[in-house]
């Protein structure tokens, strides 16, 4: 009996689920995570290096606004990896892990680079872009939609299915640089139109990335509204929530499933399209760059909504922009950068623990002190 | 919510316009010191600032190679840390051309970079910055591209390979004279990246300078379709062993090959430089271009304001071409002796690599080739590159452009 009741005692911390916090308190929380990982981060980099950490971090400012062109760098990078949040979002809010976005981008990209070097002497530049805008997006929405097909007739795994269609697109764009190579067997397709810049998305008022930020400003509000404000986005909580749940109250799960992916399926395939046509103009196996992978944080750190994610997009690549900056004025090697932007990221997640969660003390009570 | 994003936004911009100004201000007081004190001449050496983009870092050997020469270089000529910079891992893609950008920005007088697949990046930094020197190595397109401050680099890096294959060769007629296989048996297993005429040389060079000294010898190839992909190195070298390689060469950047051979205890001649420390067992001699002769020449030649050939390639001659330290403990008796000997005649011009004499073609000796120089994309064959009974490597343009399949070589896979 003794035992039992030294059992029943109740530790000197335990965790409790809170209500919801006070918007500034969560993010008081959040800012001293931040301070938090930045103190952590520097005394890292003082035990590893010696260097000032100061220093430091007044060069990850300077590698990500130092100049006008960091600054439109910078947004653009912010710009494409938010595009690649916006549209696997609706998916993750419906619970469906797509982790095939790396893949669906890189069909929409192959697709674009397959029609500005097929076309680019037979279509009128007008033309050619409708071809563009519509082969990219199909390309993307069919990447998207065979997983979800399966998923939605016959609750296949769509986190191996989405992953492996991923292979495939990079197999492909391998099979395609082989065929377009130049020189022949150099394994680089190389800037497509280089001299003509047919196919080329146009720059605004001189700058080149102001139109890749404006279509992804565009579909970052118009995902806000769709997931907030219309029926579908209300079906793909209710589908996320509980499947049973859905089918009780009348919606086709099946639809919601498809329709879903086919929408992330086609903002990964525009994503393709800003890549290729708008920036790099010219497609590899690394074109993506991870992205696809990255946006699912951009999607998870943001709690799903599309406004929340310009921060969070923000913040990782104002983190990857930095960590370039240290390693080319230190002379550090890149992988000491991805130490510090894992740290920050790390409490960056572990500050949603105690926005979620109060640690409580035990509250010492009268004839327990044993 | 929304007046905390305010808030952090401003407090953004006001950092950015702080340090936009800083970096403003700084970057336009570099070059009028820098006018200021050229005029001084000789001691210019603190007049230049040149920034380097490098594919990977130093896990790659490729780009090693090229950061060893640059530090050496930056040694030799007494630079500063602030008058070189490198920037790494930056990809081929529109990130190229934003790092060359920024270098120019930051000051640079000369942007080099690494890797084939920067090239037209680089020519879109030429074209917006006339001021700085753009260099670029591996590169085919600077001859024809009529910009001034554009520039490829190479070295005749084929007379390596074909030095390399001589000590292959005796290590080969070695092992035949010790009894572990017949002279028909002497196959050598070469992992290529891609069907490019680079790796096309390459492999060539080393088969015919082996074949100088075995006659018997054979060679598979097997490409990758990647320059550095270490499980697809490794299990190209155990494939090429599997098929009765009796030894191995590679030319491909990760490690994958060198150890795959150190551990099937076959013999392997290296590339990029030395990898006795990691096969000491397997390791023979490693063939390399020395970037530091061209880093030197770039440097002063900028600083005396000369131009900077459009086109340059050197080889044995100038140091561009080296072999590393031969490992004796595996090498043939006398190897050392008959590099000698072979790089002597090749620097005098007594001996060509690709003599059409000592390689046929389908059977057939050849008398004449068109090859594709001035790179399209229809891959125009455009000047004879056969003259005086040799293939003339490097002559007409610094990357290689020997592409021809020569008998003796088997070609395993060509989808790369």
């Amino acid at each position: 009996m003794h035992n039992n009741e030294k059992h029943k005692r109740e530790p000197r911390f335990h965790i409790a689920k809170r209500d919801a916090l006070v918007w500034w308190k969560a993010w008081l929380i959040r800012g001293c995570a931040v301070l938090t990982a930045l103190v952590v981060s520097g005394i890292i980099t003082v035990l590893l290096t010696g260097l000032n950490p100061i220093g430091v971090y007044a060069t990850m400012i300077d590698g990500a606004f130092g100049t006008t062109r960091r600054i439109w760098s910078l947004f653009q990078n912010i710009a494409m990896l938010l595009c690649v949040g916006v549209a696997v979002t609706p998916a993750f809010k419906m619970r469906f892990w797509n982790i095939g976005a790396e893949g669906q981008v890189l069909v929409g990209g192959l697709a674009t680079a397959a029609c500005m070097i097929l076309f680019s002497e037979t279509l009128s530049t007008p033309v050619l872009f409708i071809v563009m805008i519509a082969a990219s997006i199909l390309a993307g929405m069919v990447w998207a939609v065979i997983p979800a097909f399966f998923r939605a007739n016959w609750n296949t795994n769509e986190t191996l299915f989405t992953l492996m269609m991923n292979y495939i697109a990079i197999q492909l764009v391998s099979f395609f640089t082989y065929q377009w190579s130049v020189p022949k067997g150099s394994g680089q397709i190389g800037v497509i139109n280089r001299a003509t810049k047919i196919g080329w998305l146009p720059a605004i008022g001189g700058h080149s990335y102001l139109l890749n930020i404006l279509v992804v400003l565009a579909l970052t509000v118009f995902m806000y509204f769709y997931l907030r404000h219309s029926k579908h986005g209300y079906e793909i909580s209710v589908v996320g929530e509980s499947e049973n749940t859905a089918r009780y109250i009348g919606i086709n799960v099946k639809k919601v499933i498809i329709r879903t992916m086919l929408l992330s399926g086609a903002i990964c395939g525009i994503a393709g399209l800003l890549l290729v046509s708008g920036t790099d103009h010219t497609i590899t196996r690394d074109t993506v760059a991870g992205r696809g992978f990255t946006a699912i944080m951009v999607s998870w750190l943001a709690k799903f909504n599309p406004l929340y994610m310009i921060l969070t997009s923000f913040l990782i690549v104002f983190l990857q922009k930095g960590a370039v900056e240290i390693s080319t004025t230190f002379g550090l090697n890149d992988s000491f950068s991805d130490i510090l932007t894992g740290i920050i990221i790390f409490f960056i997640i572990g500050s949603e623990f105690f926005i979620n969660y109060a640690i409580k003390a035990r509250t010492v009570q009268k004839g327990e002190n044993a | 919510m929304k007046k905390l994003l305010t808030l952090l936004l401003t407090a953004a911009m006001a950092v950015s316009v702080l340090t936009g100004c800083g970096g403003a201000s700084s970057s336009s007081a570099a070059p009028s010191a820098s006018g200021a004190t050229s005029a001084a001449g000789s001691q210019a050496a603190k007049d230049v600032k040149i920034g380097f983009i490098f594919l990977h870092d130093e896990n790659s050997t490729y780009d090693k190679n090229f950061i060893d020469a640059a530090k050496a270089v930056k040694e030799k000529l007494g630079l500063s840390d602030d008058q070189v910079i490198f920037k790494t891992n930056i990809p081929e893609s529109s990130e190229c051309y934003e790092a060359a950008a920024d270098l120019a920005d930051r000051g640079c007088d000369i942007v080099f970079a690494d890797s084939f697949g920067h090239e037209q990046y680089i020519a879109q930094a030429a074209e917006e910055f006339p001021e700085v020197q753009f260099c670029h190595a591996t590169g085919t397109t600077a001859h024809t591209a009529d910009l001034p401050n554009f520039h490829n680099a190479f070295a005749s890096i084929y007379e390596g390979r074909y030095l390399a294959g001589i000590a292959a060769g005796m290590k080969l007629n070695e092992m035949i004279e010790n009894g572990e296989f017949t002279a028909e048996e002497a196959k050598i297993g070469y992992i290529g990246a891609y069907t490019y005429a680079e790796v096309i040389s390459g492999y060539t060079a080393f088969y015919l300078g082996a074949k100088s000294v075995c006659p018997t010898a054979t060679m598979d190839v097997q490409f990758t379709g990647s320059w550095y992909d270490e499980t697809a190195e490794k299990e190209a070298a155990n494939l090429l062993i599997g098929r009765g390689s009796k030894l191995i060469s590679q030319h491909a950047d990760s490690m994958g090959a060198p150890t795959a051979c150190e551990t099937a205890g076959v013999p392997n001649i290296s590339y990029n430089g030395s990898t006795l420390s990691a096969c000491p067992n397997t390791f023979i001699v490693s063939s390399r271009i020395d970037w530091e002769p061209y880093f030197e020449y770039i440097i002063t030649s900028f600083l005396n304001g000369e131009a900077i050939d459009a086109d340059w390639s050197h080889g044995l001659d100038e140091g561009s071409v080296v072999l590393t330290d031969l490992n004796e403990k595996v090498a043939a008796a006398g190897t050392a002796d008959a590099l000698k000997e072979a790089k002597e005649k090749l620097v005098a011009g007594e001996l060509h690599v690709f003599d059409t004499a000592t390689f046929t073609v389908k059977g057939e000796t050849l008398t004449s080739y068109m090859a594709d120089v001035d790179t399209d994309a229809n891959y125009t064959p455009d000047t004879e590159v056969i003259e005086d009974g040799y293939f003339h490597e490097s002559e007409k343009r610094s990357a290689p452009y020997f592409d021809l399949r020569i008998d003796g070589i088997n070609t395993l896979n060509e989808k790369f």
